[in-house]
């Protein structure tokens, strides 16, 4: 039974001691990250409480229990997504997950000519490591065109692709418009053209079923601050073959079989080849726990939810002339917009003094200003904790907020 | 300075954001220039100021910025024209002060008055201040 009320007495910031602006804090910035529950909190706390020890580093019960619980922890995170346990590498998050791809992979197959293709739409994560990748190689970064929407589709992939194309990179969700890819599709025509398939799943894999297998994707980075999990740690889901012929990306210790004076080296198998040093224990074990917390949630109920206000929102809104919807359609959940003669900061501004938390700015993604020509948005973004009295609380002070100075005089 | 009221104030900072008498391409080769943008905010400008021996002769700027970075560099604009480096720097010092909520001297700040409550808004403290950080690095040097 999905019930937000709830639930949402699982998650202490939730809880009606926070505020800001001396308002009721409502927390629509939820792309960008979100809150823990309790269950996350004490699995990390009981870490450093009851069980701190190093992994894979000792012959004591301590130590012997880390392993096993960073075991399940990457169990829990393979089952989520439809892929093997040693296909899951514990990464810093999203970020680091692509950069790994990018100096594991790319660094190692690419030359110059080259081509990586890549969207408009693309968070900064999963554009600049492509951009380093091809300064570094002299291979080519191309875009595919956006449809009229704002979607990258199977069918405009095939109008730039070629043989020279390595590796195409999308967002299975855009962080800015939401729109959710046909990744199946999208895979097949880059397997078909010999390049390699990666999704950025920071803003999907949170929100709606990922099947890894299934879609037959090569790579698959997220995070787990954006999952109720904590900051600092992510995952990236590499297939076994591409796995075991990268390079790591980080050399030390907890990566390799052995070294000797004269400069030889072996490294242990993927995963653990790409986690050299001391991992972030805590925070992979507060990931698994999060992993179970979203499935007992239920990852269709937390999407159906989010639909719901996604559209209740465009609705409301949609009668006044003066917002500017640049996603209504899209199928995630958030709501991108402008008031028309505002500048977005200034709006995001007066809605914090309301104690309303979202995002203003172009989202780092700086290329999408030009598709939807304005400087910067205002993005809300829920999440299955997220009411509909929040939204018509947010709705309300966009309407009737009064002036944007009122921020600072009221 | 006679004491501003809110109305005042409100009317001082929309003002200088929607008609900014400042913002303006530098009219010859000769003004010293600095990029500033923000990490918290779309504020993207180029800041513009001419000197004649040690004093500002003019100072403007370009580019897109928020009501409030908008219309506190136009103010600073207008405040740091005809004065010296020293006078200058003595002003962003103040207003500085007044953005963080420390004893300040508002004789010397003007129209830059109105931007007093900013700190109750923090993170928009950086847009108000990024034309006064602009003009303090091109006359301290970087």
């Amino acid at each position: 039974m999905f019930d937000v009320k709830e639930i949402r007495k699982q998650f202490p910031m939730l809880n009606d001691d926070k505020m800001m602006q001396n308002k009721k804090l409502i927390f629509l910035d939820n792309c960008s990250t979100t809150f823990k529950p309790q269950c996350v909190i004490d699995e990390v706390m009981n870490y450093y409480v009851n069980e701190t020890s190093n992994s894979h580093r000792g012959d004591y019960d301590l130590c012997f229990n880390i392993d096993q619980k960073v075991l399940k922890a990457r169990e829990n995170v393979a089952r989520f997504v439809n892929a093997d346990v040693d296909e899951v590498v514990f990464t810093s998050g999203t970020t680091m997950s692509i950069n790994l791809i990018a100096y594991g992979y790319g660094l190692k197959t690419l030359k110059k000519g080259d081509e990586i293709i890549i969207s408009e739409a693309e968070h900064a994560s999963n554009v600049l490591p492509w951009y380093r990748l091809a300064e570094l190689t002299g291979a080519i970064v191309k875009f595919v065109n956006l449809d009229e929407k704002g979607r990258v589709t199977a069918n405009n992939l095939k109008k730039v692709i070629t043989n020279k194309t390595k590796i195409v990179s999308f967002a299975h969700i855009t962080n800015v418009l939401g729109y959710i890819i046909d990744v199946e599709g999208i895979a097949k025509v880059a397997h078909e053209h010999g390049a390699i398939c990666v999704i950025d799943g920071a803003q999907s894999v949170p929100h709606i079923k990922t099947d890894f297998k299934k879609w037959d994707i090569d790579f698959l980075a997220f995070s787990a601050h954006k999952m109720c999990g904590p900051t600092g740690v992510g995952a990236l889901i590499g297939k076994h073959h591409l796995l075991k012929m990268m390079d790591p990306f980080l050399m030390g210790g907890g990566m390799n079989v052995k070294f000797d004076k004269c400069g030889d080296t072996s490294y242990l198998e993927s995963p653990a080849k790409f986690e050299a040093g001391t991992q972030n224990l805590a925070g992979i074990l507060g990931f698994g726990k999060a992993v179970e917390f979203i499935k007992s949630i239920g990852i269709e109920n937390i999407h159906q939810h989010e639909v719901e206000l996604k559209k209740y929102m465009v609705e409301k809104l949609s009668k006044y002339d003066h917002v500017i919807i640049y996603n209504a359609d899209s199928e995630g959940g958030m709501l991108t917009f402008n008031i028309k003669g505002v500048f977005a900061q200034d709006e995001a501004t007066l809605l914090n003094s309301k104690g309303i938390a979202l995002r203003s700015g172009q989202h780092c993604a700086k290329i999408l200003n030009d598709f939807l020509k304005t400087p910067a948005t205002v993005r809300a973004s829920t999440y299955f904790y997220t009411t509909k009295e929040e939204v018509d609380i947010f709705i309300d002070a966009l309407i009737n907020g009064g002036d944007i100075l009122d921020a600072y005089f009221n | 300075m006679p004491i501003l009221t809110n109305e005042m104030m409100r009317a001082i900072i929309m003002d200088h954001s929607s008609n900014p008498i400042h913002k303006h391409e530098p009219k010859n080769d000769k003004y010293e220039k600095i990029h500033m943008h923000s990490d918290n905010c779309i504020d993207d400008i180029d800041v513009y100021v001419l000197f004649e021996n040690d004093i500002v002769k003019d100072a403007c700027f370009t580019g897109i910025g928020c009501t409030i970075s908008t219309s506190s560099t136009d103010i600073l604009c207008e405040l740091i024209i005809g004065k010296s480096k020293e006078e200058t720097l003595k002003i962003i010092d103040e207003y500085n002060h007044m953005l963080h909520e420390e004893p300040y001297n508002e004789d010397l700040l003007d129209e830059a008055n109105a931007f007093k409550n900013t700190s109750k808004q923090a993170a928009r403290i950086r847009c108000a201040t990024i034309g006064f950080r602009a003009v303090e690095t091109i006359i301290k040097g970087k």
